[in-house]
C-alpha cells in the first residue's frame, strides 16, 4: 500500500469517527448547554436563551424525583426478573440442546422479528379485561372480581422483562456456549457435585456475559417509555414519559435536556461501578 | 373403593418416584418448553388477529377472515409508513455496515495509539438510552434549524446502528484464524489481495450478520425515531399513535408477514452455514 502503515487504522475510523463527533459527541454538549437555558423574557413558547442556570438541573431532579426512583427500581427489577428467566434459557440452549442449538437460537431472536410496540399492544390486549387471562384467573378465584392485571406497575415491569429478554439471552448464550465443558468434568473429577460445579465454574466463567446482558438490559429499560405508556397509568410514568412530554407537549427544552443529561450521567456512573464491582475489562 | 386404590397403587409407588426423577431429568427442558411459550404469545397473538374480521379496533375477536391479508394496504397509511420504515431502514443499514465495519477493522487488526478511547466512543452510544439520543440530536437538528423528518431519522439510526456493527463484525475478526492469512502470504499474495481474497471473505458473514441485525434494530425503532422524524410516519410511530384508537388488523398482517420474512431469511442463513461446513 502506498500511504505509510501506521496510518491505515486511522484512516479507517475517520469517517466513522468524524460522523459520531458530529451527530453524538456535538449533541450531547448541545444538550448540557439547552440545559441550563432560561426562557427568553418576552419570546414566545420554545424559545430559549443562554444563562447558566445550573438550578435548572436541581429544580428538574426535585420536581421529578419519584420518577426518576421509579425508573431506576423498574429497570432494575426487570433486570433482575430478566437474568432469572433468561439464564436458565441460556444455559439450556448452549449445553442441553444437541443439534437443536441453531434453531433454538434463532426462536430466542425471533420475537424480535414482531414489531415490538404491537407485541407491547398485545400484552396489554393479553392481559385487559377481554383477554384470556383476567377471566381465567377470575373462574380459578385467583384473582378478585375488581382486580386488573393491566395500568399497574407489575404490567410496565413484566412488559419491559419480556421486551429485553433477547438482550439479556444472547450474551449469556455466548458466553455460556464458550465454555469448556471439560473444566466443569474437572470439577466433577475433584468430587464437587453438580451443584458446587455449577455455582463455582459455571457461574464465574459466564460471568462476561452477565455483565453485558444485564447492561443491554438495564440501560434501555431505565429510559424506556414505551412501556409505561402502554401498560402502565399515570402512577407508573417514568423519567422517559417525562422527558418525552416536556419535548413535545410542553416545549420545556431546558427540563427535557436537564433530566436527559442527568438520566445519562447516573446510567454511566451506575455502569462504571458495576464494571469495576463485576472486573469484567474487555466488554466491547 | 379403598381396598382396590390399594391394590392398584403397589405399582404407583415406583410410577411416583419414576415421575420426580423425570422430572428432574427434564426439569431444563420443561423449563425451555414454558420460556418459548412466554416468548411467543405476543407473537402467536398478533398473528391471530390479523385473521380477525375486526373493522376498525382489533380489540376483540369478531370472526376469522382473510380478507386482511388480500388487502395489507387497505388501512389508511400503514403502508406508507411500512415504505418509510423500509427505506431508513436500508439507508441506515448500508451506512452503518460501512462506517462500523472499517471502525471494526481498525480496533481489530491493528494496535495504536487511542484504540482504548476509541473502544469507549464506540461503547458510549450504546450506554446512551435511547431518549438521551433521540432528545440529543433533535436539539442539535433544531439549532441548525434543520426540520425533523427523513433524513434527520436516517442519521440517527446510523448514530445508534453503528456500535452494534462495529461489536458484530470485531468478534468475528477477533476468531479469526491468523494463520490463514499468514498462509496466502507466504504464497507470495500482497496485502491487499490477502484482505480481498482471504480476510474478507471469512469475515463477510460477520458483516452480513451485522447489517441484519442493524436492519432489525432500524425497523423495529421507535423511541429515536419519534424524536427525529417529526410529521413522517413509520411503522412503528403508525403502531403507537393508532394504539389509541385501535390498530387495523392490516399491522399484524404486516407485522406477521415481517416475522416470517425474517426467519425464512435466518433459517436459510444457517443451512448455507451447515452446507459449507460440511
Amino acid at each position: 500500500m502506498s500511504f505509510p502503515k501506521v496510518r491505515v487504522p486511522y484512516l479507517l475510523l475517520l469517517p466513522g469517527f468524524v460522523f459520531l463527533f458530529t451527530f453524538f459527541i456535538l449533541p450531547i454538549i448541545n444538550l448540557a448547554q439547552t440545559s441550563t437555558q432560561t426562557p427568553l423574557s418576552g419570546g414566545d413558547t420554545g424559545e430559549y436563551e443562554q444563562t447558566l442556570a445550573f438550578s435548572n438541573y436541581i429544580q428538574a431532579f426535585v420536581e421529578n424525583k419519584e420518577q426518576f426512583g421509579r425508573s431506576f427500581l423498574y429497570a432494575t427489577l426487570a433486570t433482575i426478573f430478566a437474568l432469572a428467566i433468561a439464564y436458565p434459557l441460556a444455559y439450556a440452549i448452549a449445553f442441553k440442546s444437541g443439534k437443536y442449538k441453531n434453531i433454538l437460537l434463532v426462536l430466542v431472536v425471533a420475537p424480535f422479528f414482531t414489531s415490538f410496540l404491537l407485541r407491547t399492544v398485545a400484552w396489554k390486549q393479553i392481559l385487559g379485561e377481554e383477554g384470556f387471562v383476567v377471566p381465567g384467573l377470575r373462574a380459578l378465584n385467583i384473582i378478585g372480581e375488581q382486580t386488573t392485571l393491566t395500568s399497574t406497575s407489575v404490567a410496565v415491569v413484566a412488559g419491559m422483562t419480556y421486551n429485553f429478554l433477547p438482550f439479556m439471552t444472547l450474551p449469556l448464550y455466548a458466553s455460556l456456549e464458550r465454555i469448556d465443558p471439560r473444566t466443569i468434568e474437572a470439577a466433577g473429577d475433584l468430587y464437587a457435585n453438580g451443584l458446587t460445579a455449577f455455582r463455582r465454574v459455571t457461574v464465574p466463567l459466564s460471568m462476561p456475559g452477565v455483565v453485558a446482558g444485564t447492561l443491554l438490559t438495564f440501560i434501555p429499560a431505565a429510559g424506556d417509555y414505551v412501556n409505561a405508556a402502554i401498560l402502565g397509568s399515570p402512577n407508573t410514568k417514568m423519567i422517559g414519559n417525562v422527558i418525552e412530554s416536556r419535548y413535545f407537549k410542553i416545549v420545556d427544552y431546558p427540563t427535557a435536556a436537564a433530566l436527559s443529561f442527568t438520566l445519562m450521567v447516573a446510567i454511566l456512573i451506575l455502569v462504571t461501578l458495576y464494571i469495576r464491582k463485576a472486573g469484567t475489562e474487555e466488554l466491547v | 373403593m379403598n381396598q382396590k386404590i390399594k391394590d392398584a397403587s403397589i405399582p404407583t409407588i415406583p410410577l411416583n418416584a419414576r415421575f420426580s426423577r423425570w422430572f428432574g431429568r427434564n426439569l431444563l427442558r420443561i423449563y425451555m418448553v414454558i420460556g418459548f411459550t412466554y416468548l411467543f404469545i405476543p407473537v402467536a397473538y398478533t398473528f391471530a388477529f390479523s385473521f380477525n374480521d375486526s373493522g376498525k379496533s382489533n380489540l376483540i375477536w369478531k370472526g376469522f377472515t382473510l380478507s386482511n391479508w388480500q388487502n395489507p394496504c387497505g388501512a389508511p397509511e400503514v403502508c406508507n409508513a411500512l415504505g418509510n420504515s423500509i427505506k431508513i431502514g436500508l439507508l441506515a443499514t448500508i451506512f452503518s455496515t460501512i462506517l462500523g465495519t472499517m471502525i471494526a477493522f481498525a480496533i481489530g487488526r491493528y494496535k495504536f495509539k487511542g484504540r482504548s478511547s476509541s473502544n469507549l466512543l464506540i461503547f458510549l452510544p450504546m450506554a446512551t438510552p435511547e431518549i438521551v439520543l433521540g432528545a440529543s440530536l433533535l436539539s442539535l437538528f433544531l439549532v441548525f434549524s434543520i426540520n425533523p423528518g427523513f433524513w434527520p431519522t436516517v442519521i440517527a439510526h446510523v448514530v445508534f446502528c453503528i456500535s452494534f456493527v462495529v461489536v458484530t463484525v470485531k468478534a468475528r475478526i477477533a476468531s479469526l484464524d491468523p494463520r490463514l492469512e499468514q498462509a496466502a502470504m507466504d504464497l507470495y499474495a500482497n496485502e491487499l489481495e490477502t484482505f480481498r481474497r482471504v480476510t474478507l471473505p471469512l469475515v463477510a458473514p460477520g458483516i452480513a450478520g451485522a447489517a441484519l441485525l442493524a436492519f432489525s434494530l432500524s425497523f423495529d425503532d421507535f423511541i429515536i425515531t419519534n424524536f427525529n422524524s417529526g410529521t413522517l410516519i413509520t411503522f412503528p410511530k403508525f403502531v403507537y399513535v393508532s394504539a389509541a384508537r385501535g390498530i387495523p388488523a392490516q399491522a399484524n398482517v404486516i407485522a406477521s408477514a415481517m416475522f416470517f420474512l425474517a426467519l425464512a431469511i435466518v433459517i436459510a442463513a444457517q443451512l448455507v452455514k451447515r452446507k459449507k461446513t460440511r
